[in-house]
């Protein structure tokens, strides 16, 4: 009973997680990019998707769209407002623009959280569902909407390892992430496949803050913890592999859900942290991570 | 080093020192309660450059470094009443023993590995305060029986006195001759260890001092305020802040870490009227510094020093 139930609950967390991280280990495998804004963009989405709701009265359908296009365009603003200008940066020594990256989109990700907080508050967001009620899975009364959140990011999930693997477009992402000088002397720009990764990265992004927004609800203190939790699955599933990252989700979502149940909900997130802590003793690049 | 006390930087910082320290004659006290804690803050970002700028770890987590030294002299002393000296040194060692924890990872993993690994560390030490909340105080905060004094003329004076101190070592030991073989251990350790040094001890070296440093004014701060709290000397938004104090005063420059963070804590007590902006335009201008003087506040400066 209570198995089936962390079974059920632990799916479209984990889900969403996997969906969240997705995106930002594809930016980080294509173009050695760690984003540390990706909660404040997910958080954007969701209160962009909650305001178009309540504030410009639009329907739901319609408003998640919403919440998925201002991602898009905060994720294609952070990258040629920041990340951009750093990597074209001359006056930056080479080995020292990974730091600045990560400054950059540190304080890019705070700018972003301190504007949604001063105009729409600190208060904490529900997304209205796009579907309502419960469903009776023998006998666990679960809400439907958790099994639309599973469904949704099982099939982007989906549609991304067949944009990945199966079209032109993908193939030249994939074949970056293998080997960025390559697809330049195969004529290909880089910078439009960077271009692209983003565009992809703003959707996945998207996508999971509005779903989360409907899941648990945001605000914008969630910005620190979502990026850390992305951060840490990442690094658990090793950087730059999907896969990995798809099972660190699952993993992480799983163990703390069952730490939620069967222990408290005060120490939901210390499980994972030592289990990180553990797997970066014994195998430094992650789970399925290349060096 | 000889040169050092002949050249222009010098003869600046004694100047704005000296300045400094004559404010308690004139100002009133709650700029200089706002200095106080931003020399407390500079020492910091100081001990976070060393650390960063250049033995070349990315360091997440300088508050765990100085959470640790806080906590540690904060709940010594709310529990046994020792004297506040032995608390502030008990706490810096505390600190010292976290260094060492933190060192290990990062003579194993790097770059984001071991960003990460030190965020975790932060996360860990906020979830104990948490857990462990008859012993810590918990989100509430510990409160602290004793403090060194409550004359704002004399605590600023201390911690004048502490961040001139910190930034004499810190300085003196990032030009000396084991400043220089840390900056190569950082940027390539394949060929300073090809060149005879020994990179595991040099590494370990500045994370100890650089511990040392963050523990001794974690536990100094919490002195002053009379209380620990995970908001002021552990939460993740403290180390960002004092990441982005380093990077905005100029990295590798030990001495504009602690400008950064003066500049930092000063521009958001001004903004304040600003209400919840405030935060959102210092970001910004450190954005705007990072993107278009990637040296900061005095690696501008010595660079056009340097040319001229």
């Amino acid at each position: 009973m209570l198995a089936l139930q962390i079974l059920i609950d632990g799916f479209a967390i984990s889900a969403l997680y996997a969906l969240g991280a997705t995106g930002f280990t594809l930016i980080f495998g294509v173009s050695g990019v760690l984003n540390l804004s990706h909660g404040a963009i997910m958080v954007a989405a969701a209160v962009a998707a909650w305001a178009a709701a309540s504030v410009l009265h639009l329907d739901i359908y319609t408003g998640a769209l919403f919440g998925v296009g201002v991602a898009l365009i905060v994720s294609f603003a952070t990258y040629f407002a920041v990340v951009k200008p750093i990597q074209n940066s001359t006056r930056i020594p080479n080995e020292e623009k990974e730091i600045f990256v990560l400054t950059g989109t540190l304080l890019w990700g705070i700018m972003i959280q301190e504007l949604i907080a001063y105009f729409f508050t600190n208060n904490a967001k529900t997304v209205l569902p796009i579907v309502e009620g419960v469903v009776d899975i023998f006998g666990n009364r679960t809400p439907r909407n958790n099994i639309f959140t599973a469904l949704v990011c099982c099939l982007v999930i989906g549609l991304l390892w067949l944009l990945v693997n199966r079209t032109r477009t993908g193939k030249a992402v994939l074949a970056a992430s293998m080997n960025p000088r390559g697809v330049t002397l195969l004529g290909l720009e880089l910078t439009q496949i960077y271009i692209v990764v983003w565009g992809i990265y703003g959707i996945l992004a998207g996508i999971a803050g509005v779903l989360l927004g409907m899941f648990l609800g945001v605000s914008s203190y969630s910005v620190g913890p979502l990026t850390a939790s992305a951060f840490s699955i990442v690094v658990l599933g090793g950087l730059g592999s999907v896969s990995g990252s798809l099972i660190a989700a699952f993993v992480v979502g799983y163990l703390e859900t069952i730490t939620a149940y069967m222990i408290s909900p005060a120490y939901r997130t210390i499980p994972a942290l030592l289990l990180l802590v553990f797997v970066m003793y014994i195998r430094p690049q992650g789970l399925l991570g290349r060096r | 080093m000889a040169n050092f006390f002949t050249s222009r930087l010098f003869f600046i910082s004694l100047a704005c020192v000296a300045v400094a320290a004559t404010l308690p004659l004139y100002v009133s006290g709650y700029i200089l309660g706002l200095l106080t804690v931003a020399f407390y803050f500079g020492v910091f970002a100081m001990a976070w450059d060393l650390l960063f700028g250049f033995a070349g770890e990315v360091n997440f987590g300088p508050t765990f470094l100085i959470g640790t030294g806080a906590y540690t002299a904060g709940i010594l002393n709310n529990q046994f009443g020792w004297s506040v000296y032995l608390c502030i040194l008990l706490g810096a060692l505390a600190s010292v023993v976290a260094g060492f924890v933190l060192a290990l990872p990062a003579l194993r993993v790097r770059g984001p590995y071991f960003g990460l690994t030190t965020l975790v560390a932060v996360l860990m030490l906020q979830n104990f305060v948490v857990v462990f909340a008859d012993l810590t105080g918990g989100e509430i905060g510990l409160t602290i029986p004793d403090v060194i004094t409550i004359n704002a003329g004399a605590n600023y004076w201390i911690a004048l006195g502490f961040m001139t101190i910190s930034a004499a070592i810190l300085y003196g030991l990032s030009q000396s001759p084991v400043g220089l073989v840390l900056q190569a251990s950082g940027q390539d350790p394949v060929q300073a260890g090809a060149l005879g040094f020994n990179i595991v001890k040099h590494k370990l070296a500045a994370f100890i001092v650089s511990a040392f440093f963050s523990g001794l004014s974690g536990a100094l701060l919490v002195f002053y305020f009379g209380t620990a709290s995970v908001g002021t000397v552990v939460d993740v938004a403290v180390g960002v802040n004092v990441i982005v104090s380093a990077v905005l005063g100029g990295r590798r420059t030990v001495l504009g870490a602690a400008l950064g963070a003066i500049f930092l804590i000063v521009a958001g007590e001004f903004l304040r009227p600003t209400g919840e902006l405030a935060t959102f335009i210092v970001s910004a201008v450190a954005l705007l510094v990072v993107l278009f003087f990637p040296g900061g506040f005095l690696g501008a400066a010595l660079s056009r020093e340097a040319r001229s």
